[in-house]
């Protein structure tokens, strides 16, 4: 069972935590209070007048279709960024482990990608993929594919992916490998000894043991394509085309500092903050039952 | 020798915020890095030199956007800068922002400073101005499309390059010859929804919205899914999937196709004269935008792009009286002339165009005149004297996923625009109660 520590007194245990009721309290409670006061009004850029519209911000986010499309968007999106940035990182910390030379020298290629911020990230791939003078499609021009993501939703979409998720795949590797060094070698080989191949460890003994792993990266990279891909978004496809790449978190942001609707943006905020609220409940109901410690 | 001691004094006074304490200092925030940054570096030098009252302090802000976004911010915290530099995009923002702004018109009525409205041109004129003639930001930078021409593409192609490209239909035989004839790229844009669409309807004298543009009213709905403007794109949209226009970006990226020799002709503003001039490595010539010979009232005008001065509310009477002396020397013959010829922007007053006629630069440099004619041809009608909507960032927005619809094949240019008027008018009605 859990430990708890008895307190005598409430002095010291409000004391103790007051920083971080402080630390909320200012950067999390006050400006989401401010959204959610400001989600009920369009004001103009200047902040010179408000008309109060009431629940007209949300009226008009849900009745437009492409708003409502960017729902599933921001999944397909999340999903598909959490499996290109996990399962990779998975295979190459595998591989790098069962290294016994050198493994020092690939860790640290494999890691700088995590170096690359995500708006430079978003500039390399744009140059190789620009449709025009871009090194790759002009090779899959050669094998006969017309590639372009500037009028193709899918193949924007891909790119877009493929450039959040490549930079992630340094982050989780070195988590991944942290893990797979603390899996008790005894356990391995007992079970090899008992005659189990490589891939019947893998899937029987090793993968349960990293699923704390697994299920913390799982959070923390959903987090990741929900929050931090915009940089490579704006610079790769600016959320186009048709809005096949405009997730929920890039429309906030054109909407609120490009756009200037900043009622418009803070009813999203809201939104947003109630999906992700949801979505992290959901996560430790459900996922993490599966986990084991 | 003399020139440059009292140009070393004015930067030196730029410098020292201690010398700076006896003058007047006015901010001037500001789009423009690269070679127009330092052109427009070099005219606040040259003022602060002419005069000992008044330091203007100019400052980067980054790109259109963000410097009106960052003038926003500024003016919520109570810091904004005397001059804001807001693309033509903004104008309806700044505009409807009474209490932060301080018309032109009053500024140099306060300041006593040189200042005739009647000395720019109609056509930049009409885009600043409300419909009572009452100037309420000085034009700036001001450009407006044309065609470029790659004539060596054409020869390549087997197609004569003096060929007449005055009207569309001209156009779209000459891209079937230059497909034939093996050209890759026969059309390229930069601009889409200005060139083709705000552009195109001023220069065919059909709305692109009602209450003259958005001139006359807040209750304006967009027009842009009329008969001419649908023609023009179910065109395009054929030229674009017989692979005779070729997409390559909502923004100028078509430049780049252009000036590395690849596409042979090019719809893109004026002011790119000095990119192309600077980088081509092939013969190229500037022709009027083409139109649609029967379509609309065509050619009125063309409309312009660019950025123009608002003067911002909350400062000192004698700071005002600083901005009108630089704004009036901003818009003096000798700046605008010097100002036209370095960039392939419009000269904003008649004359600064005839001063650079009379100096022999339309001769020494063919074609970088056909802006302003095509702009001066005629006196702007309602439907040509500009636009000034709402939320219009977010509205070209719109307009450029719809006509990347029909780049597509996805929707036929009559969805599209059905569509784009649709949407964007849901947003001109949040601005309306916005503003109201």
């Amino acid at each position: 069972m859990e430990k708890r520590v008895k307190f005598r007194g409430w002095l010291l245990p409000i004391l103790l935590i007051a920083p971080q009721v402080v630390i909320s309290a200012v950067f999390f409670f006050y400006p989401a209070g401010q959204a959610i006061w400001q989600s009920l009004f369009i004001p103009d850029p200047f902040g010179l007048s408000m008309q109060y519209v009431g629940l007209g911000n949300f009226e008009f986010l849900l009745s437009d279709k492409f708003y409502r499309a960017s729902f599933a968007t921001t999944a397909v999106f999340s999903i598909l960024v959490t499996l290109c940035s996990m399962i990779p990182a998975l295979f190459l910390a595998v591989v790098a482990d069962r290294l016994i030379k050198g493994s020092g020298v690939y860790r640290t290629l494999l890691i700088w990608p995590y170096a690359v911020a995500p708006a430079v990230a978003g500039v390399l791939w744009l140059f190789m993929f620009n449709t025009r003078v871009g090194v790759v499609s002009w090779y899959l021009g050669q094998l006969g594919y017309d590639w372009n993501h500037v009028l193709n939703g899918t193949e924007a979409m891909g790119l877009v992916v493929v450039a959040s998720a490549w930079g992630r795949i340094s982050y989780n590797f070195l988590f991944f490998f942290a893990a797979l060094q603390a899996v008790p070698k005894s356990v391995i080989e007992a079970a090899a000894i008992d005659g189990a191949h490589f891939w019947r460890r893998f899937w029987t003994i090793v993968l349960p043991l990293l699923s704390p792993t697994t299920f913390f990266l799982l959070v923390v990279n959903i987090v990741y394509s929900f929050f931090e891909t915009f940089g490579v978004i704006h610079t790769i496809t600016g959320g186009g085309p048709q809005q096949a790449t405009t997730i929920l978190v890039y429309k906030v942001y054109s909407d609120g500092f490009v756009s200037q609707d900043l009622g418009s943006s803070s009813a999203q905020s809201v939104i947003l903050l109630i999906v992700v609220g949801l979505l992290t409940i959901l996560q430790f109901k459900f996922i993490e039952k599966r986990v084991h410690y | 020798m003399q020139k440059s001691i009292l140009g070393a004094l004015a930067v030196s006074t730029v410098l020292s915020p201690v010398a700076a304490i006896a003058q007047t200092e006015v901010q001037f925030w500001h789009a423009f890095t690269g070679r127009l940054g330092e052109l427009v570096a070099a005219q606040v030098e040259e003022f602060n030199a002419s005069q000992s009252d008044y330091v203007v302090v100019q400052s980067h802000k980054g790109n259109y956007s963000e410097t009106l976004n960052s003038g926003i911010a500024a003016f919520r915290a109570g810091e904004q800068p005397h001059i804001l530099m807001v693309f033509e995009v903004g104008t309806a923002t700044m505009m409807s922002a009474k209490g932060a702004t301080r018309p032109v018109f009053e500024v140099m009525a306060g300041s006593g400073a040189a200042f005739d409205p009647n000395a720019y041109i109609g056509a930049v004129k009409g885009y600043y101005t409300t419909t009572e003639g009452e100037m309420l930001s000085l034009p700036f930078n001001s450009s407006t499309p044309v065609l470029w021409v790659n004539r060596d593409a054409f020869e390549a192609a087997g197609v004569d390059p003096d060929t007449d490209l005055s009207t569309w239909q001209k156009v779209g035989e000459t891209l079937d010859a230059l497909k034939a004839g093996g050209s890759q790229c026969p059309l390229v844009t930069a601009w889409q929804s200005w060139i083709h669409l705000e552009n195109f309807s001023a220069y065919h004298d059909v709305p692109f919205a009602s209450q003259d543009n958005g001139f006359a009213g807040l209750d304006t709905e967009l027009m842009l899914n009329g008969e001419a403007q649908v023609a023009h794109l179910t065109a395009m949209g054929e030229w674009a999937k017989d692979g005779k226009f070729i997409y390559t970006g909502r923004r100028n990226e078509g430049g780049a196709n252009f000036r590395s020799g690849e596409c042979a002709l090019f719809t893109e503003s004026s002011a790119g004269y000095a990119g192309i001039k600077a980088e081509a490595e092939f013969d190229f010539d500037v022709r009027p935008l083409p139109y649609w010979e029967g379509v609309g009232n065509g050619p009125q005008n063309t409309i312009i792009g660019g950025a123009s001065l608002w003067v911002m509310e909350g400062h000192e009477d004698a700071e005002y009286a600083g901005v009108g002396e630089f704004l009036s020397f901003l818009s003096s013959s000798d700046v605008q002339a010097k100002w036209h010829q370095d960039t392939g922007y419009l000269p904003i007053t008649a004359e600064a165009g005839e001063a650079t006629r009379a100096a022999g630069f339309y001769e020494d440099n063919p074609g970088t005149d056909i802006a302003v004619i095509q702009m001066t041809a005629n006196e702007p009608t309602a439907n040509s004297k500009g636009l000034r909507l709402g939320s219009f960032d977010q509205i070209r927005g719109i307009i450029d996923e719809e006509l990347e619809a029909i780049w597509a094949g996805d929707k036929t240019a009559q969805e599209a625009m059905d569509s784009a008027k649709e949407r964007g008018d849901a947003l001109l009605r949040r601005f309306e109660s916005a503003n109201n």
